[in-house]
């Protein structure tokens, strides 16, 4: 399975370098990253294969959601799919 | 890849816009749970309940965290219990044990609602069913999940008008059963005409009996992402608006076929339909009414608001339809009163009023919606109502419904405050002009000539 992590914050150093840090503490293999900036805002997208990852999801979600926290981003775990089934026919 | 923009975008929608699944509704046949004996028949539908949807709740909060979508409400849906009670030796006292085995298997189950506790008397009533009819409204008063439909003209058999006289009745016992609990019985009783059998929305849901041993249906939602889409094109024409909306319904029905398919699977429960819906809640942002009034009305109520409307619920069919598979239940747009913030002001402004809910009837996908009326609205009045909107659902081929509440105690200007998604809103004014000669004349208003297509 295929997780999309939307991040989306205040451009400043080293939100790439989180995010992918705590990919790599939880064994989710980044397959793709896009990055960019609207508005004044970094916004990131990274496409991570979960199949090996070293806790269940359900604790893999909560522990993006507190890495936004701590860092005041906005971000988002979401299986891949539903933009599939959204934006593609 | 993933294109960015689109990923942002659904994460707005979802965020912002409050897109979501409205409903996972399982559909239980309870044909086999007959018995002449009222306990073995509560039994074998409380085994079978239970059994079939053990992890309905569990499944769905699953998936809602999975695809990072919520899943609102979790129900269940069963065969029309009138079906069971004919076969039993049930006296009126020992109908409330339906009800009451409906609630507790609810409650095991940890969904939100349960319905099917109706009748199908649109061409005829038996005994049995005018007594089952009458037990709706202690029925309602002592559960908490229950909700109860009774289907009482159809364009192929006309309209059974004794029947709805006695809904006119029901409707009215029930307000009075549950008016220290804002008569909140009534919110969970709707007489259909037309009804539909794989309807996943509360009160109308049940499993009717063309349909199999069980099913998964979704009812999709996204009323404020309509609206977001179409406040992006302020100067589009009709045919743009159209078209955004067809766009907008594509991607809102696609999450519910996805969410729809996988909880089948893991459930090894056949995948039913997906119900083509906009459904408003009272919350800001959510609101059909909000559409309209986007689209150019400064109020709904105003003139044009059928026409906005007509436009609203064909194109979210035709964006859906692409969407989905299976499309069923009463796909459109609804129009609850009290469950709309938009509907709520409008109708607090004075500036709509029945008589234009009613025309709004004629091309949305139900009907007359969680409207407060007085509660010294006669019981004749209420039916005569009913026989109004289910004669353009018989004449039109389509759903109507009416779900009313009558306001114990309460007069035009008052309010009644439900809570949570049903929301709240004023007592709207009911016309005093007497129907009670036309309703008490009884019999069957016959089906149109148009019912003989064949």
């Amino acid at each position: 399975m295929r997780a999309v992590i939307s991040v989306v914050g205040k451009d400043r150093t080293g939100i790439l370098a989180k995010v992918s840090g705590k990919c790599y503490e939880l064994n989710a293999n980044i397959v793709d990253v896009t990055q960019t900036i609207l508005e004044d805002l970094f916004v990131m997208v990274m496409l991570a294969e979960i199949d090996h990852i070293n806790c269940d999801y359900q604790r893999f979600v909560a522990l993006f959601m507190e890495l936004a926290e701590t860092n005041g981003l906005k971000i988002h775990v979401m299986n891949e799919d539903i933009f599939n089934a959204m934006h593609h026919i | 890849m993933l294109n960015i923009r689109d990923i942002l975008e659904t994460i707005h929608m979802i965020d912002e816009e409050h897109l979501d699944i409205r409903t996972v509704t399982m559909g239980i046949s309870l044909l086999d749970c007959t018995d002449s004996n009222v306990d073995k028949a509560c039994k074998k539908m409380y085994a079978k309940i239970c059994r079939k949807a053990e992890h309905l709740v569990t499944e769905a909060d699953r998936l809602a965290e999975k695809y990072g979508v919520p899943i609102i409400n979790k129900r269940i849906s069963v065969t029309p219990i009138s079906l069971l009670a004919v076969a039993a030796e049930a006296t009126p006292d020992s109908l409330l044990q339906y009800a009451l085995t409906m609630d507790k298997a609810a409650q095991a189950c940890g969904v939100d609602f349960i319905g099917g506790y109706g009748a199908l008397v649109h061409k005829g009533i038996s005994r049995k069913e005018r007594d089952f009819l009458l037990s709706i409204p202690h029925a309602l008063a002592e559960t908490k999940k229950v909700c109860a439909s009774v289907n009482i003209g159809s364009t192929k058999s006309g309209i059974n008008m004794d029947a709805v006289a006695i809904m006119g009745e029901v409707i009215h016992e029930t307000a009075r059963l549950t008016a220290a609990d804002n008569c909140i019985g009534a919110a969970k009783l709707v007489a259909f005409c037309n009804a539909v059998e794989d309807n996943p929305f509360m009160a109308g849901a049940f499993h009717g009996v063309g349909e199999g041993d069980s099913c998964i249906n979704i009812g999709v939602s996204g009323p404020g992402t309509v609206q977001a889409a179409l406040s992006r094109h302020p100067d589009a024409d009709f045919s743009q608006l159209a078209d955004i909306i067809k766009r907008t319904a594509c991607k809102i029905t696609r999450v519910g076929q996805l969410i729809g398919e996988e909880i089948s699977q893991q459930l090894h429960i056949p995948f039913g339909i997906v119900d083509l819906s906009l459904a408003p809640t009272p919350a800001r942002g959510d609101s059909v009414a909000r559409i309209l009034e986007e689209m150019g009305l400064e109020s709904c109520g105003a003139c044009g608001t059928t026409a906005a409307l007509a436009l609203l619920n064909d194109a979210v069919k035709k964006g859906g339809v692409m969407a989905s598979s299976r499309v069923g239940g009463l796909s459109g747009a609804f129009i609850p009163v009290t469950e709309d913030a938009g509907m709520i002001e409008a109708a607090e402004k004075g500036v709509l009023s029945i008589e234009k809910l009613e025309a709004m009837t004629a091309v949305c996908s139900v009907g007359l919606d969680m409207i407060i009326i007085p509660g010294d609205t006669l019981p004749e009045v209420i039916a005569a109502i009913i026989a109004d909107e289910a004669a353009i659902g018989m004449i039109n081929n389509k759903t109507t419904a009416v779900r009313l509440i009558p306001a114990i105690g309460k007069q035009v200007g008052d309010r009644l405050e439900f809570g949570g998604l049903l929301g709240g809103g004023p007592v709207m004014q009911v016309s005093n002009l007497s129907p009670v000669s036309f309703v008490r004349r009884g019999g069957v208003i016959p089906a149109p000539i148009h019912s003989l297509r064949n």
